[in-house]
């Protein structure tokens, strides 16, 4: 048995009523996980993409990788995980300024430091816009958690390959009729 | 020429070329109906039942290896097809399954006989269609029946709301289908094919366990070819029973759960197991740790999910197991040089042989009680095989399986995956209708077959003259078995006595009724009951306490079988191991 890892999935699917609850029924009829799921309409809007965090040893990898292939109006999936890639995700966060004295001053600080974004305010909150990788993410919510966080929106992640991998990049969509790295379970 | 819904879903259907329709009417597809009234080249074959419908469309399926039709009504009329949608799916089933939707406007309003059929059924089938746009219909049926017959075959559904049905446009039927995200494997990587080849050639004990892929894939004679050119021990699941002819000398029976001592045997010392077309359901793997546990793996399936699905697998080969088949043997002939290469199988084969004489499928004789599997016996002896069998789910699925030989494919309608009860009597009307001159018979359960028990209306009503044999143990009595063996002989709900008189009620039907309650009538009623022409109910009153042998308790290892009730052993230490396996 190999170890259970996290895994990002890119999936291209026809942009077609019903798709999403296929690929999200999928996951939950089979008992796979799915930790994050964002989808929106690609370049060529007959396609949609999906970005799926998921997690699992080698063999769910592989069952999750082609049951997603094997529905019908999947175009094509790409873990990316075997690529070298980039992830991010915006999260929106609403944190109070106002509890104890310089808050206010401690919160427009830490924006700063993160490159992050005050997109509205009211006298006791700010609403806090930070776009980065999981790392990015974490350390800002540790940041702000002493202030008083009241509400965290997550995007959930985006990923995308590196461009230099993306021309030899291999697609897993054909068969797996070659070698495989898979090892016996 | 601008047409309605109706009438381009019969023009597609007849571009399909089909001929049978298998439904049940109902508000929304009353022009459907209206139409087909008027059309006399599509035959509607009215079932007393959707359920029944359905699996009736999967024998005809199944018998022809062609795309089984089927159209109901809205609402109920839709999810009275579920069951038989999972069952055609568990077991690779080709269908296209058309329902009636309330028109499009009302779609989510809780509309007269509304049912979200489409949510409902995702997951029961290959694929599934809303038709929006009249437009749309004729690539929508080309698009079904090809995802339905294709890749692994799987029944497909479209629902048709009230308003598209009526709406007219332009016909075109599209000439070709091709779907970029749809693109099954049929060739398999010729490099995997030389690797397997060269497994084979270097094994001692290679066994073949083939499966219901070889009957969708009509891979049944180069099947046959590689079992006789490469001398190789081969056992069938259930669902490929059929695949290769019973009675030939390297047929090992079927494995798994109630297969023979032989196949099981040969499975757990093989050193390569050629897995064709099956999916290593836990039924046949048993303790999947110990499954053939010294093999080296080679699997070829047309749908990469079933491998390594549950099991360790070397030499994956995605693709068509007929084309797969015919390169694998034209491989072999090529590094082998000559068949003798396969002569060093010779002793494992009379290995397999002294297995198959250790325990032999048995049963004991009774002169004052019909044994289940005597009847059975009679029944091959009667028909040598040359004839159509369903059976519903419970025992007397497996004495079918164990003591019929069946001689070619497509003669052998079960529910595998599923275990469905009630699939097999409407399964024979299917197979009957494709086959009007074939001999039909749906062996069943006393349990079983009430659950479709309406459909002798549709044999009487079409004089169909299927041939219904009902064992009749008084049981549940797979459910019985059971609880005999892990539940303390503990029969909770499984004791049915107070069943009808079923030849009154065959009677009452309009068919034929004949009843065997001693073994020396056994003989008279199969005479009689097949002589005639029309449908026949033979029930014969079978001893209540007889069990499925060999056994292997769920989850225990394959040779781990068990010949007799663990009950009817003296060493209590014996019976305990077996209960908590
Ligand atoms: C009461 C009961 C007891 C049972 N006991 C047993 C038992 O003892 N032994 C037993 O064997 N079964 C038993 N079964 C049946 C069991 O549950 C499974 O249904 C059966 O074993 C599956 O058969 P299969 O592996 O041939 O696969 P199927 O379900 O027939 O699947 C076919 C496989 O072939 C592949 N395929 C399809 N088309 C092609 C093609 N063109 N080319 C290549 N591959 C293709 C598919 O992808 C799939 O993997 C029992 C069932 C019941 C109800
Ligand atoms: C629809 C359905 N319900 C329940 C079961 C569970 N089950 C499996 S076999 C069986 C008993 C079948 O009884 P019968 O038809 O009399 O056949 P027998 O085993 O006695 O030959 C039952 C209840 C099932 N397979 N299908
Ligand atoms: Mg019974």
């Amino acid at each position: 048995m190999s170890d259970v890892r996290k895994h990002y999935i890119q999936i291209l699917v026809e942009n077609r009523f019903g798709v999403l609850s296929r690929v999200a029924g999928l996951f939950s009829a089979r008992g796979f996980n799915i930790d994050s799921l964002s989808v929106a309409p690609g370049i060529d809007p007959s396609v949609s993409q999906m970005t799926i965090e998921t997690q699992g040893d080698d063999h769910v990898m592989e069952q999750i990788i082609k049951q997603l292939n094997k529905l019908i109006d999947v175009i094509k999936v790409v873990d990316l995980t075997e690529f070298s890639f980039l992830c991010r995700e915006t999260i929106l966060i609403r944190v109070n300024t106002t509890t104890r004295p310089g808050d206010r001053e401690e919160a427009f600080r830490i924006v700063e430091i993160f490159r992050s974004k005050i997109v509205d305010s009211s006298p006791t909150t700010y609403t806090i816009e930070v776009t980065g990788d999981e790392d990015k993410i974490e350390a800002i919510l540790n940041f702000l958690k002493p202030l008083g966080i009241k509400d965290v929106i997550r995007s959930g992640k985006v990923a995308i390959a590196r461009e230099d991998q993306r021309a030899s990049g291999k697609s897993s969509k054909p068969a797996v009729d070659g070698e495989l790295s898979y090892p016996r379970s | 020429m601008k047409m309605n819904g109706a009438e381009m879903l019969l023009e597609s259907l007849k571009r399909e070329k089909v001929s049978h329709i298998f439904g049940y009417p109902g508000g929304v597809v009353l022009p459907i109906f209206d139409a087909l009234y008027k059309d006399p080249s599509l035959q509607v074959i009215l079932t007393r039942h959707e359920q029944g419908a359905v699996h009736a469309a999967e024998g005809y399926a199944r018998s022809t290896n062609t795309v089984g039709v089927v159209l109901v009504t809205s609402g109920p009329g839709a999810t009275n097809t579920l069951t038989g949608l999972a069952d055609a799916n568990m077991d690779s089933i080709p269908l296209v399954v058309i329902t009636g939707q309330v028109p499009t406007k009302m779609i989510g309003n809780d509309a007269f006989q509304e049912a979200d059929i489409i949510g409902m059924s995702r997951s029961c089938t290959k694929h599934n269609f809303l038709v929006r746009k009249i437009a749309d219909l004729p690539k929508i049926i080309k698009e079904a029946f090809y995802i339905a017959r294709t890749g692994r075959p799987g029944p497909v559904l479209i629902d048709f709301p009230k308003d598209v049905i009526l709406e007219k446009a332009e016909f075109h039927y599209p000439e070709t289908v091709s779907i970029r995200s749809y693109n099954p494997t049929i060739q398999g990587n010729r490099w995997q094919i030389r690797k397997a080849a060269q497994a084979i050639l270097k094994a001692r004990k290679p066994v073949l366990y083939a499966g219901g892929g070889i009957i969708s894939s009509g891979a049944h004679k180069e099947l046959l070819e590689l079992v006789n050119l490469a001398n190789i021990p081969t056992t069938l699941t259930l669902m490929g029973l059929g695949a290769i002819p019973g009675d030939s000398p390297r047929f090992l029976g079927m494995l798994g759960m109630h297969g023979t001592y032989a196949a099981n045997m040969a499975i757990h010392h093989a050193d390569v197991l050629i897995a064709v077309g099956v999916r290593f359901d836990d039924r046949v793997t048993g303790k999947i740790a110990e499954f053939s546990p010294h093999s080296k793996v080679i699997h070829i399936d047309i749908d990469p999910t079933s491998i390594r699905k549950n099991f360790h697998v070397e030499v994956p080969i995605v693709g068509d197991a007929k084309t797969i088949l015919k390169d694998l043997i034209e491989e072999l002939r090529e590094i082998s040089g000559s068949e003798d290469a396969f002569r060093h199988f010779d002793p494992w084969v009379e290995q397999t042989h002294e297995w198959e004489k250790e325990h032999p499928l048995v049963y004991s004789f009774d002169k004052e009680v019909i044994k289940p599997q005597y009847v059975i016996e009679k029944i091959y002896q009667y028909t040598q095989g040359d004839c159509i069998v369903s059976t519903d789910v419970g025992q007397h699925q497996m004495w079918t399986a164990q003591f019929f030989k069946f001689i070619s494919p497509n003669t052998w309608l079960t529910s595998g995956g599923l275990g469905t009860m009630g699939y097999g009597f409407p399964a024979a009307i299917g197979a009957q209708k494709a086959f009007p001159n074939k001999r039909v018979i749906a062996i069943t359960g006393e349990g079983s077959f009430l659950m479709n028990v309406q459909e002798l209306a549709t044999v009487v009503s079409l004089d169909l003259p299927v041939k219904i044999v009902i064992l009749n143990n008084q049981y549940l009595g797979m459910v019985r078995q059971w609880q005999e063996f892990f539940y303390g002989s503990r029969y909770s709900s499984s004791f049915i006595g107070q069943s009808p008189d079923f030849v009154k009620l065959a009677e009452a039907f309009g068919a034929a009724g004949l009843r065997a309650t001693r073994p020396e009538q056994v003989e008279d009623v199969i005479l009689d009951g097949f002589s005639r022409r029309g449908p026949v109910l033979m029930e014969f009153q079978v001893d209540p306490e007889e069990n499925v042998f060999p056994m292997v308790p769920a989850g225990g290892s394959n040779i781990e079988m068990i010949f007799e009730s663990p009950g009817e052993k003296d060493d209590p230490k014996k019976r305990d191991s077996i209960l908590t396996a």
